[in-house]
């Protein structure tokens, strides 16, 4: 599944990463494999652990096993060199509510003591820019909307030159402009060279932005890879609608097809309707599509429709999450 | 808080002011001497504020050190920062700290000050039975401020402690407030008499010996020996805890 990459062109890999809360794995031995450069969505349903992962990462919590490196350097060892290189956003924004929005961005600024207080002003105004805070700069973050609160979230990430920018749910609570925003913004940070990690459980999201994925389900990982290739992990299928639903499946299983009416737990309204792997796909028997068709109509199926579908990345991300999978906006 | 400290020195000066005469020999020591020289309004007030409004300010600054970050969402993102444990661990106790000299020293100056405006200022008698000018009286005053702020190192030590345990402020604050209670509790009962000599609130009003000439140092340093035990112990704890903790808030 790890994409063969030398260690050093990888901007985060975790081998192993499990994180215990009592009884509850919510990590389960993660590994990750982030290449530098890339953008990397890391999916998963609310509580899959996406967010305990990267509280890992940044050394926020202590791993029950495995471990982290970021920008080649172990963590939490290193944690001091890598971290001013790494621009982040956990588990939404928070901020002092009483403070102004640029009062909070310089308060955050100053609490590493190695980054240059001269220039602390023009980044703080640069980074409110580049999320579109300029107008709102000076009034208190208790009066920020929660749009608001997630771009100043974003623009904290963005105080310094990262070469790495972790940003978890970064469009949660976004219109739909502010999440056009965030894309762009994204696309223009990976442009800059930065590797950008970002957490999600939309998939539309990630399938515009990345070009990179890992699924997460109930704390483990269980797919990483290009877009590309996670598309190809999922195979073509054939698609019956015919109220013989029995009989139909008899005919497909002695084709060598093993049928099913929801594939991976997804059941479309409707008993009548029937997927199958496509036929002449590498152990899927010898038939071709239209001699599939031929052999239900010959056995008496009223087939009312048939069709071969590509497996989308929605339906691949179904099936490894199972249900309740949030796919939609 | 601070003016809420500043408040006590205020009430009392006025409330004599407004009183005809105070009866010696009622309420806290000192009171009655307030009409005669207004420096014992400073004197007055901390005394009164030792047993409860010292603590309960120093408990409430001194809990909500990390567990406020930590209530607010903040502190994840001053350590991704970095700003590094350790380092936002001192910073936050010389918070404390400072705040622990300030209030002391805010009740003292704020009641000399309404004391002057209010009463006759003049030569001061000890407690030793000589006299000193106001100058110097003021200077004593300030060496009590010190004393009591020194008092208070350990209190602060303690809440920065309860601090690290908890992500809900308001929870390390009363759990450090209740201890300056329980402490001073157990003082109070002979039947502990061993125990009193290590409890952090043992010395809080022995601060008479200033008030002699020439002054005993004693009391000043076995407390200030303590208060030092205190904050090693106190503050190793709060290391050991901080360091390793998982912040999740
Ligand atoms: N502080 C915590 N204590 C106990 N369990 C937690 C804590 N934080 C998260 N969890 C559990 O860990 C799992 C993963 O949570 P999280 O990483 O927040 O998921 P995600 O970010 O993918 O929505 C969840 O089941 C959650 O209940
Ligand atoms: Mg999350």
């Amino acid at each position: 599944m790890t994409a063969a990459v030398p260690a050093t062109e990888l901007s985060i890999e975790t081998t192993g990463l499990s994180k215990r809360f009592g009884h509850q794995l919510a990590v389960d031995g993660v590994d990750l494999a982030v290449p530098k450069g890339s953008v990397f969505g890391f999916l998963g349903p609310n509580g899959s652990g996406k967010t305990t992962t990267i509280r890992l990462m940044l050394g926020l919590a202590v791993p029950t096993g495995g471990s982290v490196r970021l920008l080649g350097e172990d963590m939490p060892r290193q944690l001091h060199g890598v971290l001013p290189r790494v621009g982040a956003l956990v588990e939404g924004p928070a901020f002092y509510p009483f403070l102004s929005g640029a009062a909070n961005l310089h308060r955050f600024d100053a609490a590493d003591p190695h980054v240059p207080a001269a220039t602390r002003k023009a980044r703080v105004r640069s980074a409110l820019e580049r999320v579109g805070l300029t107008h709102a700069a000076d009034k208190k973050v208790r009066a920020y909307s929660l749009g608001m609160k997630q771009r100043l979230g974003i623009a904290n990430a963005l105080l310094a030159p990262r070469d790495l920018l972790i940003l978890d749910e970064p469009t949660n609570g976004l219109d739909p402009q502010g999440t056009r925003e965030v894309r762009s913004l994204v696309r223009s940070l990976a442009a800059d060279g930065a590797t950008v990690f970002v957490s999600s459980h939309l998939l539309a999201e990630v399938e515009q932005i990345c070009t990179h994925a890992a699924i997460m389900s109930a704390g483990r990982l269980v797919a990483q890879g290009t877009l590309e290739e996670l598309r190809q992990g999922g195979q073509a299928r054939i698609r019956v609608v015919t109220p013989d639903a029995g009989t139909a499946a008899e005919v497909l299983s002695r084709l060598g097809l093993s049928a099913a009416t929801s594939p991976g737990g997804a059941a479309p309204g409707g008993g009548g309707v029937l997927y199958a792997p496509l036929p002449g796909a590498a152990g899927n028997g010898e038939a071709a599509p239209e001699a599939v068709v031929a052999a239900l109509v010959a056995a008496g199926v009223r087939v009312r429709g048939f069709a071969i579908e590509q497996v989308s990345l929605e339906d691949r991300f179904v099936a490894l999450t199972g249900e309740g999978f949030d796919v939609v906006q | 808080m601070l003016c809420a400290l500043a408040a006590i020195p205020i009430l009392i000066a006025v409330a004599v002011r407004l009183s005809s005469s105070v009866p010696p020999g009622r309420g806290p020591a000192f009171l009655d001497r307030i009409t005669q020289n207004g420096l014992f309004v400073g004197v007055t007030a901390m005394l009164v504020s030792v047993p409860l409004f010292l603590p309960l300010t120093v408990g409430v600054v001194a809990g909500d050190t990390v567990a406020g970050e930590a209530g607010l969402g903040t502190l994840r993102y001053l350590l991704v920062a970095p700003a590094g444990r350790v380092r936002l661990l001192l910073v936050k106790y010389a918070g404390a700290v400072a705040f622990a000299v300030a209030a002391p020293l805010v009740v003292a100056l704020v009641g000399a000050g309404i004391g002057a405006a209010l009463f006759p200022v003049g030569p001061v008698t000890l407690l030793s039975g000589d006299s000193i000018g106001a100058a110097e009286a003021l200077q004593r005053l300030l060496l009590i401020a010190a004393y009591l702020a020194v008092s208070l190192m350990g209190l602060s030590a303690i809440g920065l402690f309860m601090s690290t345990l908890t992500d809900v402020p308001v929870g390390a604050m009363a759990s450090t407030v209740v201890l300056s209670v329980v402490s001073q509790v157990l003082d109070a009962l002979p039947q502990l008499e061993w125990l009193h000599p290590w409890l952090f609130s043992h010395y809080w009003l022995d601060f008479a010996d200033l008030l002699r000439q020439p002054i005993a140092w004693e009391s000043f340093l076995t407390n200030a020996l303590l208060q030092g035990g205190y904050v090693a112990v106190f503050g190793a704890l709060a290391y050991g805890r901080f360091v390793t903790k998982d912040v999740l808030s």
